[in-house]
């Protein structure tokens, strides 16, 4: 069944959509992310503009947080008091995303800009995931309780203040900055950061493993919700049609995922997902070093 | 003025009071609708030559008709590798490209219109593009627009299709023209020529409204006029989206 996206102004089959949706529902329901990260490369590949791709997909994003954001509150695994923290942080860095995607889709390297931020996160926390789970499985096999809170040079920093949910006492500059590193990123990538965000507060911020994806759940909402409106009312690439066909089946897909994360262990978890995220940053590696079948491309005027 | 005046007098020169022959034209449909299930369509074109005399001798008659979309003005930009990976380099600008543009004929493009005419009419695709002139610095500038052309023929919204005019007794003629999915709104100015020798005899044009009507028109129009009442819309629909998902896998789960 073909639909025609009032502001993407194509025509693309329903059902593919909903599939899509679901696939990568089920994928983060099994690894606690949003997905975006896999859904925006892949909105690029249907042929969705890529400007509208972006802007729809924080949209998506803020109901599948919201989904997963309400369980979370009812186990009580959200650090609300960090949240606020990492969200302030957060809306910094989303009106300086806006900013920047407006200029750079001006100078006609949006699309560049976009890859090479792919390529390199996704290349560095796939890499740096994929070792850290093998060598956590290495431990389990040989019987090693695996090492924890280590001082490092976080704690010496000033303005501290006490996050009881998460047992920390730290200053707020590191959280502030990881979530303005994290809006930018929203609002450039079109993604909600959580890939980012979650390594950032296990290994940086030292945060306890169990509230960090509600927490990051309850930041990223509102990320990409004022990420979502300012796309809306600058841009105006927000295609709600569109949004609607893949958060319908992103939400079911996020919820079988949940089950099959629940049959498996934490480490296989983690290097899955590293291996898939590798295997994204490779594609997005190659489309840049290798010589495009087609070397010109057209964009809307102006400079 | 006084080239103004002789522009004047060289078109009424060139232009016959009475013409010969005429078209006489109909249209399947003269405005399409963008509905949400909408696939692409066709748009039958049909039509008969008027004349007061009878057929005259000489080379037959042949049919031209171009659909083309609303203009706009691109940039096309050319790809190249820096420090090992391909990155966007020289733009030019292209100060009026229609979204969509088709031509069928009844006979091979060059045989049955000859360059000065097609230069006059502007009917060939290369003809319905204009570009001023890229900025000095980049070498081959033609490139671009060839490749403007290029990628629009692949995406099949750049149409020609030669000997798609079917002409019957050099009086009546018709012809579907095949609208993709992928339509902008808008007037579609729609001509038809006919031409004997190359040469331009008779024109006729009309337009084709394409307009997004029901959900597609209201959607659309609040994202430009009401961009922040769209947005918040948007937001709330993906609130209750999600609310409502881990409300249903709740009852499930119970």
């Amino acid at each position: 069944m073909q639909i025609y996206l009032p502001i993407a102004e194509v025509s693309v089959n329903a059902f593919l959509l909903l599939g899509l949706g679901g696939i990568v529902g089920i994928l983060s329901g099994m690894f606690g992310v949003g997905g975006g990260f896999l859904m925006t490369p892949l909105l690029f590949f249907i042929g969705i503009p890529p400007a509208v791709a972006v802007a729809t997909e924080a949209n998506q994003i803020v109901a599948s947080s919201f989904s997963g954001v309400l369980a979370h509150l009812k186990r009580k695994t959200v650090d609300l008091r960090m949240g606020t923290v990492l969200l302030i942080g957060g809306l910094i860095g989303a009106a300086l995303g806006v900013v920047i995607f407006n200029y750079l889709k001006a100078q006609g390297q949006v699309d560049l800009l976009v890859k090479l931020c792919y390529v390199v996160f996704l290349g560095v926390i796939g890499g740096l995931m994929f070792f850290e789970s093998l060598n956590a499985i290495r431990k389990t096999k040989s019987g090693k309780p695996p090492a924890r809170k280590k001082h490092n040079w976080i704690h010496g920093l000033p303005f501290k203040m006490r996050f009881r949910v998460s047992g920390l006492y730290i200053s707020v500059i590191p959280p502030l900055i990881v979530g303005v590193a994290v809006g930018i990123l929203a609002a450039i990538m079109g993604v909600g950061g959580g890939f980012i965000m979650v390594p950032a507060m296990i290994y940086l911020l030292g945060m306890p493993t169990k509230v960090v994806v509600g927490t990051s759940l309850f930041q990223i909402i509102f990320v990409t919700a004022f990420t979502t409106l300012l796309h809306a009312t600058t841009n105006f690439t927000v295609d709600i049609v569109l949004a609607v066909l893949l958060l319908v089946g992103g939400v079911i897909g996020a919820q079988i995922g949940t089950r099959i994360g629940v049959k498996m262990k934490a480490e296989q978890l983690r290097i899955l997902l590293a291996l898939m995220v590798l295997a994204v940053c490779g594609k997005l590696a190659l489309d840049l070093l290798l010589m495009p079948s087609e070397l010109y491309s057209i964009g809307a005027a102006g400079h | 003025m006084r080239a103004l005046l002789s522009l004047i007098a060289m078109l009424l020169c060139l232009t016959p009071s009475v013409e010969a022959e005429e078209v006489v034209l109909g249209l399947s449909q003269d405005s399409i609708s963008i509905t949400t299930s909408f696939d692409g369509t066709e748009i039958l074109i049909f039509g008969a030559v008027k004349r007061e005399e009878t057929i005259p001798d000489g080379p037959p008659i042949e049919v031209i008709v171009t659909v083309a979309g609303p203009s706009m003005p691109l940039t096309v930009r050319r790809k190249e590798k820096r420090l090992g990976i391909w990155v966007n380099t020289d733009a030019v600008e292209v100060d009026r490209a229609p979204s969509f543009y088709a031509v069928q004929t009844s006979g091979p493009l060059r045989e049955v219109l000859s360059n000065t005419e097609d230069l006059r009419h502007t009917i060939s695709v290369p003809r319905a593009i204009r570009s001023v002139g890229a900025p000095a610095h980049i070498e081959n500038a033609e490139s671009f627009t060839d490749a403007l052309i290029r990628i629009r023929s692949r995406a099949d919204v750049y149409q020609l299709r030669e000997g798609a005019v079917s002409v019957s007794e050099q009086t009546l003629f018709r012809t579907a023209v095949r609208l993709p999915a992928a339509l902008t709104e808008g007037a579609y100015p729609t001509r038809i020529f006919l031409t004997r020798g190359g040469n331009v005899v008779s024109s006729y044009d009309t337009t084709i409204d394409v307009q997004k009507v029901g959900l597609e028109r209201w959607l659309f129009g609040l994202s430009r006029n009401q961009p922040l009442l769209y947005g918040l819309m948007s937001l709330a629909i993906a609130i209750a989206a999600g609310w409502a998902a881990s409300a249903v896998f709740r009852l499930f789960r119970a």
